[in-house]
């Protein structure tokens, strides 16, 4: 019975998700209060029955309702709790309605927010999330229910979770992502309104400018925790696998990033209106164009769940009708919106102007590469892959470039900065920035590839605190009052140019540093390796609650001194007979020791793989440093409604 | 007007110049990481490169796994069940590969008819058929039932 329960709730989810898509575009049209009024309440309730529905969902996992096809499929009694919550978005069903709970909580939030808009722009915003929710809680009940059940014949048990999604990783993971991918949901309504009501001003962007930046550490976060479960879960040490799914996440990202600084742009010079909008409208349809390449899966990965076409087609369809729809939109309103500023071609604006150009071009380069399979395919030339190489080739020089201009960007000044200034600082700093990296390279015998890209790395850097260095040793007051002054947005800024700083080293040393080797060892025999012993003391049976272990045991030395012991695991899980590799590791802020498991070969050896992998951590240490950026301009007090009319 | 008319000439003879530049990369990185599929029917037909970087699959036939005792090299032979092709490995398999399942190699096709693989692939999931794979397997199927009709096209 409860199961029904929470598909009747996806029912009255989906009413008022049509109501709130219609209702209040004819209140703005009739210029009617009233009708205008409906669409906050028709949020929240639109919201609290797709949550009603998501709890069930989760009561039927968590009391091991098996009658339900899509928890006997995903679950099995013997599952830790904990992952028999996370398996609620363990396969297709549960994940898109994760989607949808996620993007009503937007809704939701920004339903709370809406004194802070003009009284006909709040409404319409609204209506535009409802639009979108009505396609997907749609999708979900017509193709993917999750509440379908197996009667008369009940299983006794399910058939578990897909052992590689029993982690904590992957707990977190697809939460965070679809923060990041769906929140984008609300930048790109605020711009369909914009376009609908015409109401195209600074303040437009400065009311998109926190979603944007919330949505987009969110993403940042989803991203980072995705690769490094990746990295200790699929047992390779690889953390970025250009996997067509990891670049879905990745393209909104991109263009998230450049909607970040374009609307920064858009609010302190009110200049690129139109340019803003669409790439709100193309960050959005990226997203939308992941969840396609991902759910319908039309493509070959590593992470494909389900491929059932009639989803596909209506996927499709439904990408169709939005992305095509609002270009529609910008097609015909886009003229009314353009700015009458100029922007100076040696101020800030025009360095964000190449951003955001280096930016798109970076999407553009990926999104070929993930589509071109499918385009291969479809022309019937047969089935090719594009491999990790092509993206690497492509995708490293332009992003280098990026990181040389991004401390360009922050050190000029609006509309206009003198040159000199600016050629001086920026001569400094590179002839720097070039010795030291040579001077870094040269020591540890690096090649000439690692001393370009220390170089700017370290260019980066300098420029940054430099930008920082000036803004609080001007005027008279002191150092430490004046940094305080300093808005959060700014630090924010500072913190997320720091953090690709972090990770663009963390992706250098890891891949210029590393040492891999894959072997056999018998227990009792040992191997020297990239300065440290790997002793292999033998291998244990371990049992857990729903799978077998082998559990080898390997302590490592570092000249005689004992360092750690690892234990790597090959697990059987019984239920849905799989074998998987749990890599044992040790974590370090300079270097990382992983040891995973190979086969059992003749006798007592196996073949195993060990990685020493140099800095790979800072990888995800600048992942989150971006994370946090995003987070501290968010919060900026100028976006909070108190302050709003002194900013202004 | 003027001032503004060189602005707008500037910025687009710059994204005009980064698009080529990017669009320059993007084709010469194409050129060499793109990797073909074929299955044992066509290299067996002789339809693929020798040397040159490509990806083969099939199903990994019962009872050709061969490990060597010293080291970690392995071969195995996959089919379509028309032809075979056997694939040669140094390293480790993934956990999903065995035999009766079927996996997608990245390697070389050497003069010998041998398939030196780079990689293998094996998908996680038990049920799910790298789509190269099912795709050979039908493929080949199509042929054999429909091979004594062909006169009557």
């Amino acid at each position: 019975m409860i199961p029904e329960i929470g598909h009747f709730a996806l029912i009255l989810a989906l009413f008022f998700s049509l109501c709130l898509a219609v209702v209040p575009l004819i209140g703005y049209w009739q210029k009617n209060p009233t009708l205008l009024y409906t669409a906050r309440p028709l949020t929240f309730l639109m919201s609290f029955f797709v949550l009603v529905s998501f709890l069930v969902l989760a009561f039927a996992f968590m009391t091991d309702d098996f009658s339900v096809m899509y928890v006997s499929q995903n679950s099995n009694s013997h599952l830790p709790i904990w992952y028999k919550f996370s398996a609620i978005w363990g396969g297709h069903e549960g994940s898109l309605l994760l989607w949808v709970l996620i993007l009503s909580g937007w809704s939701s939030a920004v339903a709370l927010k809406i004194h802070t808009l003009p009284k006909d722009v709040g409404p319409v915003v609204l209506s535009v999330l409802g639009i979108v929710s009505l396609g997907f809680l749609s999708f979900m009940l017509f193709t993917s229910s999750p509440f379908v059940r197996l009667m008369p014949e009940i299983p006794t048990d399910g058939r578990d979770l897909n052992p590689l999604l029993q982690d904590i990783g992957l707990i977190i993971h697809p939460p965070m992502l679809y923060m990041g991918y769906v929140g984008f949901s609300v930048a790109f309504a605020f711009a369909i309104a914009a376009l609908i009501t015409g109401n195209l001003n600074s303040s437009w962007a400065r009311w998109t400018r926190p979603w944007t930046s919330l949505s987009w550490a969110f993403l940042t976060l989803g991203i980072t925790l995705g690769s490094w479960w990746a990295y200790y879960e699929l047992g390779w040490g690889g953390w970025w696998f250009w996997d067509p799914v990891e670049n879905a996440s990745f393209m909104p990202w991109l263009a998230g990033t450049a909607l970040v600084h374009s609307l920064a742009v858009t609010e302190k010079r009110g200049v690129f209106k139109s340019w803003t909008v669409l790439l709100a409208i193309f960050t959005f349809s990226l997203s939308l164009l992941g969840t396609f390449l991902v759910r319908s899966g039309v493509l070959t990965s590593v992470h494909a769940f389900a491929a059932d076409p009639t989803r596909g087609i209506y996927i499709l369809a439904l990408l169709i009708v939005l992305i095509g729809g609002s270009l529609l939109l910008y097609g015909f309103r886009a003229g009314q919106v353009r700015g009458s500023a100029t922007f100076g071609m040696t101020g800030r604006e025009a360095w964000l102007l190449l951003n955001n150009i280096l930016l798109t071009v970076l999407t553009l380069t990926v999104l070929l590469g993930t589509l071109y399979p499918l385009i291969f395919e479809v022309l019937g030339l047969g089935r090719i892959s594009v491999g990790a190489p092509y993206f690497n080739t492509v995708f490293s020089p332009i992003a280098l470039l990026l990181i040389v201009f991004m401390a360009v960007g922050p050190l000029s000044k609006w509309h206009k900065t003198k040159a000199s200034v600016l050629l001086k600082a920026c001569l400094f700093a590179a002839l720097l920035s070039i010795v030291l990296a040579g001077a870094v390279s040269y020591v540890n015998s690096l090649g000439s590839l690692a001393w370009l890209t220390l170089s700017v790395a370290f260019w980066a850097v300098l420029l940054t605190f430099k930008d920082w260095f000036d803004k609080v040793s001007a005027g008279t007051k002191g150092i430490i009052p004046r940094a305080r002054q300093l808005p959060r947005n700014y630090y924010g800024m500072m913190l997320a140019h720091l953090g690709m700083v972090v990770t663009l080293i963390g992706i250098l040393l890891v891949s210029t540093s590393s040492y891999e080797s894959t072997l056999k060892l018998s227990p009792g025999e040992s191997v020297s390796f990239a300065g440290y012993e790997f002793h292999f003391d033998g291998i244990s049976h371990v049992e857990g609650p729903n799978y077998i272990a082998d559990s080898g045991e390997i302590s490592v030395s570092k000249q005689g001194r004992f360092v750690t012991l690892l234990t790597p695991e090959k697990r059987f899980y019984s239920a849905s007979r799989q074998v998987m590799t749990e890599a044992g590791l040790d974590a370090g802020f300079t270097r990382d020791l992983y040891v995973s498991l190979g086969e059992k070969l003749e006798g007592d050896a196996w073949s195993v793989r060990i990685y020493v992998k140099a800095f790979v951590r800072w990888i995800w240490l600048g992942g989150l440093m971006m994370m946090c950026g995003g987070l501290l301009s968010a919060l900026d007090k100028r976006y909070s409604t108190k302050v709003r009319g002194n900013n202004a | 007007m003027h001032a503004i008319r060189k602005k707008r000439l500037i910025t687009i003879a710059v994204i005009l110049f980064i698009l080529s530049a990017a669009l320059g990369l993007v084709m010469y990185a194409l050129q060499q990481n793109i990797n073909l599929f074929y299955s044992p029917t066509q290299i067996a037909s002789g339809e693929a490169p020798v040397n040159t970087t490509i990806r083969a699959g099939g199903m990994v036939v019962v009872g050709s796994v061969h490990r060597n005792s010293d080291t970690l090299d392995v071969t195995f032979d996959v089919t379509d069940f028309k032809h075979n092709v056997r694939i040669q490995y140094r390293g480790i398999l993934p956990d999903l590969f065995r035999e009766g399942q079927g996996i997608v190699a990245q390697g070389k096709l050497m003069n010998n008819g041998i398939f030196r693989a780079s990689q293998v692939l094996a998908k996680h999931d038990e049920k799910y058929m790298p789509p190269e794979v099912s795709d050979a397997l039908k493929e080949a199927q199509k042929k054999t039932t429909t091979k004594p009709s062909t006169s009557d096209f």
